[in-house]
């Protein structure tokens, strides 16, 4: 019996490292669709950045009631991760708390510490339902933001739930096992007097009070497996889910851009036409991209701008696999919140669909498959990036520093000077500028009149 | 009893150069300061505390142009860097190192985006400068108008602070004034944008329930303020619009930080 257990445990393992293995890889030729770009520099500055936003949680304490409940799911996360190590452990060698009679003193002092984060976890995810469906939090509203509708609600839902039966699973999984040892029960027993009551499982052991030893066993397995399973599957399932975040909202942190916010990429390629059009001696780019390490010009850009993610770079697809849909970008956005088409959270969610299709077409129709969709078009549309205002709220609201505005700024690029689809009044103003050196109709010779007020009284 | 008269110059960057002069610092008008009509009374109080306080600055005059910065963040590359490129030619020709400029926008653009393409320069917006007058004691704001029981709100550019990071330099500035300062909800990091960044300026807005700057100035009403301060010739407009929109603008105007720091000097 405990080696057909031990047997079924070793392929539930290896079958889900498999998947995710399989998972990962499919993400990753997703992420490198996109154009490459050195994000490797800075070394010291993204680690200090990488520390404070994601280890730290910097930007969730904007909001402080809710960043302490998202820092208790994350702490509960990181730390029940070293109880797992002991599950598995078990599982593979068909043992009973391993680790207790090795490390008697801390041992009762660790399953506390994890049965407190458990039940606050518990706390924390019944609250996040209720902010969704009682409080029906605006940024979190399908009503509201029809990028949410269908299935990015059942995938927060699915995840709440999922935590909060993971979690009951785990306390009354010790409560059963304390009530077996008190009893004396079978391998059970053997640890009397070693492990004790832990700190909250001990108020559920009165539920088990009238089962009897057997069903008491048979509860015991079934929480074990519920709990070990249930982490497995969530493992899987997070490939699949707003939630990759917990694995890739370090990296891209780490990775998020550093210049200034105001600053927008430079497009090297353009600085060449612009210095031939000028009549200027062509230089390299201040990060020498102009010309590669063999002194070569690098082949043609394919297009200026981004009309599909492999136009985007590589950061920027990273940015759309970690996106949690929190909203906090939409909800900050000036376009979004005056009603506009605009909203940035889907900006991130389009481009991830984006690639998701790309992946079933793959995984359908073979590694070269391509469709003949692109983000820009078919899933993102003139009028939600016209609608932009560049203001950066979006970034700067972002706790996983996400920039949903270089994705809109690289497709405005496409569309202006690829497709010169600009609205007709922006390409007025780009002809003002282009003749008389200002946005608007006016002579530049005039542009020095105002100085003939300076000495008038106001 | 004869009233002083005051004369202010404005020295251009030619003739300083023709004479073997070089400024202090050069002025950066940009084109709402040099063309729009509400803008240049900016450009002009800027203008007089300059000489008010003698310092040695210039402008290009008719030799400046258009940063580029609308046509970039609208998309138009091409014609940012041609902009960029020829107005980088202009500066490094005189030998440019220290810029002020009344517009975030023109101030981003000159501090961020140019160095990549050769232009590189100390550059200052005037919030930063005008703190650095007061700060040093060469602005002294009590010879002109008392700002007493008047009540304040400034409005936070994108450019100049998510952007930039500059937050409390424009608040400075208006700590000098004898006025109550009053914060609207959405401030510094979270405040909101006027509706005219990303050339949004240059064209009707897209289909919605409301348009920007109208929110953002009932806002700024709710606040009890008298005074909308702003430190951008696309805040100034939005907000002015926005005034008018709610038929506000008999009893709540709208100031740049350099105009209330000349009215308060008398200048
Ligand atoms: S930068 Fe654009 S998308 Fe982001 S908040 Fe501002 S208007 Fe919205
Ligand atoms: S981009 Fe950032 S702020 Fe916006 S929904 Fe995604 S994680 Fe949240």
């Amino acid at each position: 019996m405990e080696i057909f257990q031990q047997i079924l445990f070793v392929v539930a393992l290896v079958a889900t490292a498999w998947y995710i293995t399989k998972r990962v890889r499919l993400i990753a030729r997703a992420i490198n669709l996109g154009r490459p770009e050195n994000r490797f520099d800075h070394a010291d500055e993204r680690l200090k950045t990488m520390l404070l936003v994601a280890f730290g949680q910097k930007k969730m304490f904007a909001n402080p009631l809710v960043g302490v409940m998202h820092f208790v799911i994350y702490a509960g996360f990181i730390i029940i991760n070293i109880e797992i190590l002991e599950i598995i452990l078990d599982g593979i060698l068909g043992t009973h708390r391993l680790f207790a009679p090795y490390i008697t003193p801390v041992y009762p002092i660790l399953i506390d510490v994890f049965e407190v984060l458990a039940f606050g976890v518990l706390v924390v995810c019944v609250v996040f339902l209720c902010r969704r469906f009682i409080a029906r939090v605006s940024r979190l509203q399908a009503e509201r933001h029809r990028e949410l509708r269908g299935w990015p609600v059942s995938d927060a839902t699915i995840i709440l739930v999922a935590e909060i039966v993971l979690m009951v699973a785990f306390l009354t999984w010790n409560a059963s096992d304390s009530v077996l040892r008190d009893r004396g029960v079978g391998h059970y027993g053997e640890l009397q007097g070693v492990v004790p009551d832990f700190l909250i499982s001990q108020y559920l052991k009165p539920l088990f009070a009238g089962f009897s030893d057997t069903a008491l066993v048979a509860y015991e397995r079934t929480a074990w497996w519920l709990h070990i399973l249930g982490i497995l599957a969530f493992a899987v399932y997070v490939t699949y889910s707003k939630h990759l975040h917990i694995a890739l909202g370090f990296p891209n942190v780490y990775f998020s851009d550093l210049q200034p916010k105001g600053e927008m990429q430079n497009m090297p390629e353009i600085t060449k036409e612009v210095q031939l059009a000028l009549g200027l001696p062509v230089t390299t780019g201040a990060d020498g991209s102009q010309v590669n390490d063999n002194g070569e010009q690098p082949a043609e850009v394919g297009r200026f701008g981004a009309k599909d993610v492999q136009d985007l770079k590589w950061i920027n697809l990273m940015n759309a696999y970690s996106c949690t849909e929190c909203g906090r970008c939409t909800a900050a956005c000036p376009a979004s919140i005056t009603g506009k088409k605009l909203s940035p959270r889907k900006i991130m969610m389009d481009t991830r669909d984006r690639m998701e299709d790309i992946q079933r077409g793959w995984q359908t129709h073979g590694n070269d498959y391509q469709d003949d969709k692109s983000l820009l078009g078919d899933y993102i549309t003139a009028e939600e990036l016209n609608a932009c205002t560049t203001c950066q709220a979006c970034v700067n609201a972002c706790p996983i520093n996400i920039n949903p505005l270089d994705i809109i700024l690289q497709l405005r690029r496409y569309r202006v000077m690829e497709e010169s689809q600009a609205p007709a009044s922006w390409n007025a103003m780009f002809s003002n500028i282009e003749n008389n050196m200002a946005p608007w109709k006016f002579s530049p010779s005039d542009r020095f009149n105002w100085a003939d007020q300076v000495n008038e009284v106001k | 009893m004869t009233q002083e008269v005051k004369t202010y110059t404005v020295p251009t960057m030619a003739d300083m150069a023709a004479s073997g002069d070089e400024p202090e610092i050069l002025f950066w008008v940009g084109c709402a300061g040099s063309f729009d009509d509400r803008y240049k009374r900016v450009t002009i109080a800027f203008v007089r505390i300059l000489n008010h306080v003698g310092i040695k600055f210039a402008v290009l005059g008719p030799e400046e142009a258009c940063t580029g910065d609308p046509a970039r963040r609208a998309g138009n590359e091409f014609l940012f860097q041609m902009q960029a490129m020829a107005n980088i030619q202009v500066l490094n020709g005189y030998n440019i190192k220290k810029i002020v400029t009344a517009c975030p926008h023109c101030f981003n653009t000159l501090k961020n985006e140019y160095p990549e393409l050769g232009g590189n320069y100390e550059v200052i917006h005037h919030s930063q400068f005008l703190q650095g007058l007061i700060n040093e004691g060469r602005v002294r704001v009590k010879d002109g108008e008392s700002f007493k029981g008047r009540r304040i709100t400034f409005h936070d550019s994108c450019y100049l602070g998510r952007a930039n990071k500059i937050y409390e330099a424009p608040r400075d500035v208006l700590a000098a004034l004898d006025a109550d300062l009053v914060e609207m909800k959405r401030v510094r990091a979270n405040g909101l944008c006027c509706g005219a960044g990303g050339g949004q300026y240059f064209k009707e807005p897209e289909p919605g329930t409301k348009d920007v700057n109208v929110e953002r100035v009932e806002e700024a009403l709710g606040t009890g303020a008298d005074t909308i301060a702003v430190a951008c010739p696309f805040c100034m407009t939005m907000m002015s619009d926005g005034v008018k929109n709610k038929n506000r603008e008999d009893s709540v105007r709208v100031y740049d930080i350099s105009e209330l720091i000349a009215q308060g000097q008398g200048l």
